[in-house]
């Protein structure tokens, strides 16, 4: 509703600098558009993002005179709720952030628009200026629905002091190498763990599954694939670490203070993403400052590269959107290497743009040296609208299995049973389309 | 007959009300959950299909339901007798002559009540807050380890417990006082004289004569308790480890979150028809003893 008002009016923010124009005797018809209305572009910004990246608009608005954004902050927990909730009451914004897992589910709805055209007609923007692993969950079906704003993968983040100690001057690359780290970890300090690997989170076990090329749906993505034998080994591989008490039995909400456990050498080995640099950093006691790194994920293998998870948020434009074209200039001038080289220093998130990581901080900065070399080895989850309820049952049936309460085969199985059904609508909704197209 | 026509027409307006936001949404809302209503449906009605009673079916095969079942009836079975009788236990303090400052501590005990939930809830956050935590700070002084309250699936219900208690017990607590204003002074009077010292007037005349109020806390906190959503959404968001997932918790990550409309509105239904039964039971319990008395 808030919004609403928005639109049919300008913000009061608007009106406040057009009234100090006029006070200032500068003309106001020159600071807009030919038919001296201003277009106000609405912007739905997530959580510190969304805070921040207020100070990218004036700069905007200068090279822009006729466009004005108003950005809406909302947080991360409430903005996927939000959005479809926005959807249904008609009142989407013109232009969103969003996690690109997020893209299928309103590309089902037909909430955002398609932006192939927009990119072949744009010199700002170029597919190929961005490494393929970050653009491609942003394409579904083959159309390209959003722009890659910043990323978040995974990496190892590790104590090198305590990796030295134990007789790993290097981090390791393989599988093999990893356990064989983590069990001289072990010896070395039997009163601690080797890694962190919270038990109620899929990320780490799916990372696994993608690094030995396994396709985590079968048959066009109609069928749960967990039994499949790739899937199955990643996955008691995963399982092995927590049976050989290499990881702690623990749920995220129980590690009470992953930054005090770090640095008390209660494990030496963490997967995580760059949102941990900045607390990392902060949180980390000054004597630890040198003691600590992060490198790109171990592979299976010395042939296979350690893929990540290709996460991160992407910029899309609402369907219908009446302000489609100023929404377009916006995601142009914030995917600007300048920009996303500013975004990052005003918040830390790493650009989705390759040429924004020749900007000095960037390139100097030895911790991001792995997610640099990470960004060329990313693998997107599987594109369907069901997702985020896959990815929920995968953690319940990971962590069924190493509590014990299932075996793997029987989770697995289950699990399959689970995502069989979650994409019963899906499989249903193809069969019919089928029929449409025979007919 | 023009007596019955004025009579329609006087209730007309409340008919049609109710009606409209009343009758026509719980109607429509049993369809739904008759449907497979979801994102597709949502995109084109083309994409809805008729699945009869298949959402129940699946409800009750569903792990997380019996979860969200189990705790909501151990939040229903612990924090509404705790909650009913501090609310009783309050009344009888604040309606006690032997009290100063009554009208003070009724205010005091109330304003919970009409406080804003999330306000609250940031309060409390502090309060939980495993290092740095009043509770454990008191807790620390005698010797008892911090607690992760919110973070430790054990302990995450009894911390929402008790600040559901906390918010809630002012409600009751009024209704008893009003109930024990309306016991005669006379009745007292007559204990008095019988020789009957405080524990005896309490037990044979104040808990009798309190009888149709506690019918009423009864039902209100029950159907109350049933729904829980506010507490958990604003403190956990359902976890850790699902610890705090309560029935309309999980109706609306399955609504909201996951868009599957259909299996929420069959969440609602079930919900609905557990508070029925337990309502007519009790109201049932309560015409029993009042006939036994009679």
């Amino acid at each position: 509703m808030l919004r609403e008002r928005h639109r049919n009016e300008p913000s009061r923010h608007a009106r406040t600098l057009r009234a100090a124009a006029v006070a200032l005797g500068v003309s106001a018809a020159a600071c807009r558009g030919p038919q001296g209305t201003a277009t106000t572009v609405e912007f739905w910004a997530l959580g510190r993002e969304g805070e921040v990246v207020q100070e990218l608009v004036p700069g905007f608005e200068v090279g822009h005179p006729g466009v004005r954004v108003h950005v809406q902050q909302i947080p991360w927990s409430a903005a996927h709720d939000k959005l479809l909730t926005a959807y249904v009451g008609r009142a989407m914004p013109d232009v969103m952030q969003l996690g690109n897992t997020w893209l299928p589910e309103l590309v089902a709805l037909g909430a955002i628009a398609p932006l192939d055209a927009r990119l072949a007609a744009s010199a700002a923007i170029r597919p190929d200026a961005y490494p393929e692993g970050v653009l491609e969950p942003n394409v579904v079906d083959g159309t390209t629905w959003g722009v890659p704003w910043y990323v978040d993968t995974r990496v190892l983040f590790y104590r090198s002091d305590l990796l030295r100690a134990a007789g790993h001057p290097d981090p390791p690359t393989t599988w093999s190498a990893w356990v064989q780290a983590m069990q001289d970890i072990r010896t070395h300090d039997p009163g601690g763990y080797a890694v962190l690997l919270p038990m109620d989170e899929w990320q780490t076990p799916v990372i696994l599954a993608l690094q030995r090329d396994a396709e985590l749906l079968r048959d066009r993505d109609r069928f749960g694939n967990f039994e499949s034998a790739p899937v199955h080994d990643a996955f008691a591989f995963y399982l092995d670490l927590f049976t050989r008490d290499l990881a702690p039995r623990a749920g995220a909400a129980q590690v009470a203070n992953v930054y005090q456990d770090f640095a008390s050498g209660y494990f030496a080995l963490y997967v995580s993403g760059p949102w941990n640099l900045g607390e990392f950093a902060a949180r980390l006691p000054a004597s630890l400052a040198g003691a600590w790194a992060t490198a790109p994920l171990p592979g299976p293998d010395a042939g296979h590269p350690g893929v990540s998870l290709a996460g991160g948020a992407s910029l899309a434009v609402a369907a219908g959107s009446p302000h489609a074209d100023a929404a377009w200039q916006w995601i142009e001038y914030l995917s600007e290497p300048a920009q996303q080289a500013a975004f990052y220093r005003l918040v830390g998130d790493l650009p989705a743009r390759r040429a924004a990581w020749d900007a000095p901080e960037l390139r100097d900065d030895p911790h991001l040296r792995a997610f640099a070399a990470q960004l060329t080895h990313v693998r997107s989850t599987p594109k369907v609208p069901e997702w985020e309820r896959i990815a929920s049952a995968i953690g319940e049936h990971v962590e069924s299995a190493i509590r014990g309460r299932a075996t793997l085969d029987a989770s697995l199985a289950a699990l399959d049973h689970e995502i069989d059904a979650i994409l019963e609508k899906r499989r249903w909704m193809m069969d019919r389309q089928a029929e449409v197209a025979a007919r | 007959m023009r007596h019955r026509e004025a009579g329609w027409a006087f209730v007309a307006p409340a008919l049609v009300l109710i009606a409209v936001f009343f009758v026509v949404p719980v109607v429509a809302s049993l369809l739904l959950s008759l449907t497979d209503f979801d994102i597709y449906a949502v995109a084109s009605r083309v994409n809805l299909r008729l699945v009869g009673v298949e959402n129940y079916r699946r409800l009750f095969e569903d792990a997380l339901f019996w979860v969200a079942l189990r705790n909501t009836a151990l939040f229903v079975v612990v924090a509404g007798p705790l909650s009913i009788g501090l609310s009783l236990v309050a009344a009888l303090l604040v309606s006690s002559r032997a009290v100063r400052l009554r009208a003070l501590f009724r205010t005091m005990f109330f304003l919970p009540v009409v406080t804003t939930l999330v306000a609250v809830a940031v309060v409390w956050r502090y309060i939980y807050h495993p290092r740095f935590g009043l509770l454990n700070y008191a807790l620390g002084a005698l010797g008892v380890g911090p607690i992760d309250w919110l973070g430790d699936p054990r302990f995450a219900m009894p911390a929402i417990i008790l600040m559901a208690v906390w918010k809630n017990f002012g409600f009751n607590m009024v209704i008893f006082v009003a109930g024990l204003q309306s016991i005669p002074e006379r009745l007292y009077e007559a204990a008095r004289v019988d020789g009957a010292g405080a524990g005896a007037q309490f037990r044979w005349v104040t808990l009798p004569m309190l009888a149709p109020t506690f019918v009423f806390v009864l039902v209100i906190t029950m159907i109350g308790y049933f729904q829980l959503f506010a507490e958990p959404y604003v403190m956990t968001q359902g976890g850790p480890s699902h610890a705090t997932l309560s029935l309309v918790m999980l109706m609306y990550l399955q609504g909201f979150r996951w868009w599957t409309m259909g299996y929420a509105a069959a969440i609602a239904f079930v919900l609905f028809a557990i508070i029925l039964v337990l309502t007519l039971v009790t109201m049932r319990l309560r015409s029993r003893d009042a006939e036994a008395a009679a």
